[in-house]
């Protein structure tokens, strides 16, 4: 399901870290099935609040999120699918 | 008669479920295998306060009853009562991380709805409040309609009480078990957020301890320089750490030798005790310290936490060879051992990453060849430092490791170029809060290592042995020839030598090679018995043993038998368990043939290039 187009949606692998932004939409379309289950498992789901914490050393890849009251690391590709809303800080 | 009843613990990674089914049942436990997969099973037994036993089962962690690894798929199967090998459980305990609610609760939902017997742990719920977060056991027992119990399992509290509710819930009539579960995952998970909301009393922002200890080890430049520093002090200390050990050890063989020569006559049995057994097995013993040291890190790694980290600090750079961060931790658990290792790739997802994981973990460099490298680097590196701190032996065994390591890398390059092309592969993991684990539980894995180390050695290793000293004693040699050329072993060896004779290696490496092929730290042994026989008058000892080496081998010899051992796939183990992991022999015999030319091509590059520099001479 794609929401519908929000002008200040930007992808999530775009946020700065520090930012806390509301999850709009999930492209689940382009993700396999596995990538798919692990992120629904990990709590990614449209209205989350989710916020960048750290980028990986090598080509600032992969980026541990905090989703919810967990954090994960995810490749910089699968956050590309993932679209978001920055939140006035 | 009935069985026991049995009670699986059950939840999502990282809610302490080990911690809690360790509580539970104590030291005692059993690790099994589920028939057909390669899952391990632990279970233990849990008395409770009128002396009846319950058999409990700690369940593969997983996010929910649909699958996305093999392991949540065994979790699946067992808890609708589908697994072969095992029987549906009469109850369940969820373990939930109490600061990770509206995540974990999507899968207590789940398991709620399968109808059985449930009773919900609420554990950590002192890191919780240390985050600032308190909650309301009450409020969550009205709206999951189960009991819940608040628990920190590494300091035991709240396992007696967990202990009691297990009992009234085995005692109480269960109604009727569902076959499968209904509602949606999506539904679920909001349910999860609305109950995680009802249940927080109050909640204060504070600076998390994780959070602080993240910016500065997952750091883009600390954190690499702080990895590396880890892995270094690691390395260091199992050589700095286990002199005294070792000292030990070596003495007690040497007085034993020193009894069992008085104390027998003589003549073939006395030969075979003190040079067969005890020359042998006393050579492999020596090494357990360090190979517990080892274990002793990496146990640690994963228990605080650290081991995610390192994945994400890696993944980026195992992506560049077509493996993802996931392979860290099964390649680095293999510097342990590759068996575990190996196994601990079914963590990874995709098929093919799985695969090249699997096919490059026997050159991480496992603890058997501690023995291996230990005996020839005393032999032949001068102990001298090199900086403060940091010695030429332990720079040499480094070296031996990176050469491990880059040669897994580029094999895995290689693989995912050719044979294994295609597939994304793809990195998605949760970072655990850090945490202190207890020491009992440290504890008991390393003593599971030492007990599974001494079995091999009083098994394989004390048989290998002994058939070995038999072939490498008879016939007798008559007087003026060498016991080692004459006899049946000899003779199997001048048949390797003339293939291995290229790479400089001698009639002894020949005669060792094969044996080694049960486990590598056989190698030491078989030398130790073989120079034993050879010069029966001088007691058996791991420096006699060293001093030989000097003697009979050039440096050239030893830095290629070393390049040897970084390449070889010289384990049975190993070859089994790639069998088992990939159904079938095509990937086993892959795995050997193209790990023993790399291991020819090493020990001969090796040789030819110590050779041309000189190092040829004795």
């Amino acid at each position: 399901m794609n929401a519908p187009f929000q002008p200040e949606m930007i992808a999530l692998d775009r946020l700065a870290v520090g930012t806390r932004a509301r999850v709009a939409s999930v492209d689940w379309g382009i993700l396999d099935h596995g990538e798919a289950c692990r992120l629904r498992h990990f709590g990614f789901d449209e209205g989350v609040t989710v916020e960048p914490l750290h980028l990986g050393p090598f080509g600032r890849d992969p980026i541990a999120i905090r989703v919810g009251r967990m954090t994960v690391a995810i490749r910089r590709k699968h956050a590309g699918a993932i679209g978001v809303i920055p939140l006035k800080q | 008669m009935n069985p026991l009843p049995l009670v699986a613990v059950a939840g999502s990674p990282n809610a302490g479920k080990s911690a809690l089914f360790n509580a539970l049942t104590g030291a005692r436990q059993k690790v099994g295998n589920y028939p057909g997969v390669t899952v391990e099973r632990h279970s233990g037994r849990l008395t409770l306060a009128d002396g009846r036993p319950v058999e409990m089962v700690d369940l593969p962690g997983a996010y929910s009853l649909e699958p996305a690894s093999p392991d949540e798929a065994v979790t699946r199967d067992v808890l609708l009562g589908r697994q072969k090998g095992e029987r549906q459980p009469d109850a369940l305990v969820i373990v939930l991380d109490a600061s990770n609610l509206d995540n974990h609760l999507r899968f207590a939902l789940q398991l709620i709805e399968l109808g059985l017997p449930t009773i919900v742990a609420l554990n950590m719920v002192d890191l919780a409040k240390r985050d600032g977060l308190e909650l309301d056991p009450a409020a969550l027992e009205r709206e999951l309609g189960v009991p819940v119990v608040e628990t920190v399992a590494v300091r035991r509290r709240g396992v007696a009480e967990l202990q009691s509710a297990v009992d009234d819930m085995l005692s109480a009539p269960v109604c009727g078990v569902h076959e499968r579960v209904k509602s949606d995952l999506i539904h679920l998970q909001r349910r999860a957020r609305e109950i995680a909301t009802a249940a927080v009393i109050s909640e204060t922002p504070v600076r998390r301890w994780t959070h602080r200890l993240d910016a500065v080890l997952l750091h883009p430049l600390f954190g690499p320089i702080i990895l590396a520093a880890i892995m270094f002090v690691m390395f260091q200390a199992v050589f700095a750490w286990s002199q005294v050990p070792v000292d030990w050890i070596a003495s007690a063989v040497a007085w034993l030798s020193a009894q069992a020569t008085a104390a027998l006559p003589p003549g073939l049995l006395r030969s075979m005790a003190v040079d067969g057994a005890i020359a042998g097995v006393g050579a492999v013993i020596t090494f357990l310290p360090q190979i517990l040291i080892l274990f002793f890190f990496i146990l640690l790694l994963e228990g605080t936490g650290y081991m995610v980290r390192a994945a994400f600090l890696m993944d980026r750079l195992m992506h560049g060879v077509g493996l993802s961060g996931r392979a860290f931790i099964p390649l680095l658990s293999s510097f342990a051992c590759a068996v575990p290792g190996i196994m601990a790739t079914r963590t990874i997802d995709d098929p093919k990453d799985r695969l090249t994981t699997i096919l490059v973990a026997p050159l991480m460099t496992c603890s058997a060849r501690l023995p291996v490298y230990t005996l020839i680097i005393a032999a032949f590196i001068p102990n001298t430092r090199v900086a403060w701190g940091v010695g030429l032996q332990g720079l040499v065994m480094f070296g031996l490791y990176i050469t491990g390591i880059a040669g897994a890398l580029l094999a895995a390059l290689v693989l995912r170029r050719g044979v294994l092309k295609g597939g994304g592969g793809g990195f998605m993991m949760e970072l655990p809060k850090y945490q202190w684990p207890p020491l009992k539980d440290v504890i008991i894995g390393i003593l599971t290592r030492a007990q599974i180390f001494l079995k091999r050695a009083g098994t394989i290793i004390l048989g290998t042995t002994i058939i070995l000293w038999a072939l490498a004693s008879m016939p007798q040699a008559a007087p003026g020839q060498k016991q080692s050329e004459v006899s049946i072993a000899g003779h199997i060896a001048t048949g390797i030598e003339t293939v291995v004779r290229p790479i400089g290696f001698n009639h002894d490496i020949a005669l060792a090679l094969l044996p080694a092929m049960a486990a590598r730290e056989v190698a030491v042994s078989a030398m130790a018995t073989v120079y034993s026989i050879d010069s029966p008058d001088e007691p058996a000892s791991a420096n006699r043993l060293r001093d030989q080496l000097r003697h009979r081998w050039s440096l050239a010899t030893a830095l290629a038998f070393l390049a040897w051992f970084v390449f070889a796939p010289q384990c049975i183990s190993t070859i089994a368990v790639t069998r088992r992991e990939t159904n079938g022999w095509k990937w086993p015999l892959f795995m050997v043939t193209y790990l023993f030319a790399l291991a020819y091509l090493a020990a001969g590059a090796t040789y030819w290039i110590a050779v041309a520099a000189g190092l040829g001479g004795m």
